[in-house]
């Protein structure tokens, strides 16, 4: 198994965000986590990825217990994530805003910045050249001069591809990737995750939008009041009787 | 590459004005104000790199000046440690007291960190104040010996002082230009930029805040100690908070997180200062409009609105090759577009 979740939960008080989940996420291919508002998601992305400590349960990467390191630490293993508002450091370039994604894979510290050693020079450049071959994979050369507080919302996506990318991860969890964006660059956003899994790298991501989903994903898990219920292909997805009911209410007869 | 150049010329051109100004002016008590201003200057570039390039507003820095300047008191006047020895234990021993206080206060953020280290600085601030045995109290620390010879250098007269000041900026300048400028400022600036996401590309953020909060209290502490050897005598006024809100003045209106800011706000402060000082307090009423009114328009500084304006320019001459949106280069924009997205 590549990433699995065994009888996750998080509880914020008395709340159950996510309970007793289990999820195998497969290497190479598309997987998408789907639900209506509030279905525990988000949170669901937060445990794996380290940002929270779970309840109770696991998390396995490669055979590996992650469930309790840090996310810096899951984020070397070569787990890396995006969120749904995107963070860049808007009076810095495209291109300075992803440069410091391949900081993780660099061990030069202060002394080697202050000196200048041969060792800064070389993880400088091999940052730098990290940073153009992911702008250039996200399709963002264009840009990589522009001052990122400048850009579009689809384009400030595609950055928060490449700073993730930049990570050099083996998984990488998108977070509402197609928010707020317009069907057309919706369709290109598509692409650019087929790419990725093209290149090897597998991809987990939460998404509102159907239409994209089910043309995308190999595999769906659908959470609701944060258990799963129900799991497998879009088609299976797409005939279940219970996601139906969680997405159209009681008495739908779809 | 032109861009560069000019650049290079700039810093060259401010070098060399700063080393023949005493010959240019031979007034005693300017070059005592440009010297203390120098000695601002480094722990302005202290402050600078934590607040501004990092995002913690560190209140205590008046504190670790003060130790600074104790440490280096005490040391020559009491212990009569040779003064170089002095102030490279006066930097270790705020560096070490930096850490300890570091990794309690870097576990709080924002406003609460800010409100940490004032109560920080304000406890510094009454320890040197109350412990009468070891700091003469209100009394202060007397006789501070200027710094030594070294071979045939001597640094007795107030112009020699001028360039040892002015050799220990340049040389903060140029470490604090290496680390912005590099991975490790970069890191930094990702911390600042927002912690979550930092962590999220492996960044270990404790460790690095910490490594940041000891340098900037490294830099404190080295000015104190100037300023200890400089003006011979020391109070502890010099930790109190009023001090830490001068530093922050300067850092202010010269541009919270750029290179140039430190030097910058502080020369234009304190100038301006000396030049109203017929004013008396009053000064204040003219200090406190001018702050807000920088703080509302400009937040990054007088040097930020300049690196707006050069960014403008440029952005100007390099139209974007896809889209038609003009890209927002003032603040203003920048903010509305960032509320749009939350």
């Amino acid at each position: 198994m590549f990433i699995e979740t065994r009888n996750l939960t998080k509880q914020f008080g008395g709340l159950v965000a996510v309970k007793n989940v289990d999820f195998a996420i497969e290497k190479g291919k598309i997987n998408a986590i789907i639900g209506p508002n509030g279905a525990g998601k988000s949170t669901f992305f937060n445990l794996v990825s380290g940002s929270y400590t779970p309840s109770a349960g696991r998390v396995m990467f490669k055979g590996n217990d992650i469930t309790h390191l840090p996310p810096n630490k899951v984020a070397k293993l070569g787990v890396a994530r995006t969120f749904q508002t995107t963070n860049l450091f808007e009076q810095a370039t495209v291109l300075d805003n992803v440069i410091v994604g391949h900081r993780l894979r660099t061990k030069s510290n202060l002394f080697d910045a202050v000196l200048r050693t041969n060792r800064y020079k070389r993880e400088e450049k091999k940052c730098r050249e990290k940073a153009m071959e992911v702008l250039e994979f996200t399709g963002l050369t264009h840009i990589t001069d522009q001052l990122a507080g400048s850009i579009t919302q689809e384009e400030k996506k595609r950055v928060a591809f490449a700073l993730a990318l930049a990570t050099d991860p083996e998984v990488v969890f998108l977070d509402e990737p197609a928010a707020g964006i317009n069907p057309g660059e919706t369709e290109g956003l598509a692409e650019l995750m087929q790419k990725m899994v093209k290149k090897g790298i597998t991809v987990c991501l939460i998404e509102h939008k159907m239409q994209m989903i089910m043309k995308l994903a190999d595999k769906i898990m659908v959470l609701n009041y944060g258990e799963k219920i129900a799991e497998g292909t879009s088609e299976e997805i797409m005939n279940n009787e219970t996601v139906i009911e969680a997405y159209l209410g009681g008495d739908a007869s779809a | 590459m032109i861009r560069l150049h000019r650049k290079h010329y700039i810093i060259f051109g401010l070098v060399i004005a700063a080393g023949i100004f005493p010959f240019l002016n031979q007034n005693e008590y300017w070059l005592h104000i440009l010297t203390l201003s120098f000695i601002w200057i480094i722990a302005v570039y202290g402050l600078n790199l934590l607040a501004g390039y990092t995002g913690y507003l560190s209140l205590a820095h008046a504190g670790f000046f003060a130790i600074g300047a104790y440490s280096l008191g005490l040391l020559t006047v009491k212990t009569g440690v040779n003064y170089w020895a002095a102030l490279a234990l006066s930097c270790l021993i705020t560096s070490v007291i930096g850490f300890l206080i570091g990794l309690i206060a870097l576990r709080t953020k924002e406003h609460f960190f800010a409100i940490y280290t004032l109560c920080v600085g304000y406890v510094i601030y009454l320890v040197i104040d109350k412990w009468d045995s070891l700091t003469g109290g209100v009394r202060g620390l007397i006789g501070i010996p200027a710094p030594s010879n070294i071979g045939p250098l001597s640094f007795q007269s107030s112009l020699s002082q001028y360039y040892l000041v002015l050799f220990f900026l340049l040389a903060t300048i140029f470490i604090m230009y290496r680390i912005v400028h590099s991975l490790t400022g970069r890191t930094f600036i990702a911390i600042r930029n927002s912690e979550e996401l930092a962590k999220t590309i492996g960044i270990s953020t404790m460790k690095n805040k910490l490594v940041v909060f000891v340098l900037s209290t490294f830099f404190a502490g080295l000015a104190g100690a100037l300023y200890a050897s400089f003006i011979r005598f020391i109070g502890p006024d010099i930790g109190y908070t009023t001090v830490i809100f001068d530093l922050l003045t300067y850092l202010l209106v010269g541009g919270i997180g750029t290179m140039a800011g430190p030097i910058v706000g502080t020369i234009l402060i304190v100038s301006v200062s000396q030049s109203l000082q017929f004013l008396q307090d009053y000064r204040m009423l003219i200090f406190g409009p001018l702050l807000t009114l920088i703080i509302i328009f400009y937040p990054r500084g007088i040097v930020g609105l300049f690196n707006e304006m050069y960014m403008k320019r440029r952005s100007r001459k390099k139209p974007r090759l896809k889209k038609t949106q003009t890209p927002y280069t003032d603040s203003e924009g920048l903010q509305e577009d960032r509320v749009k997205e939350g």
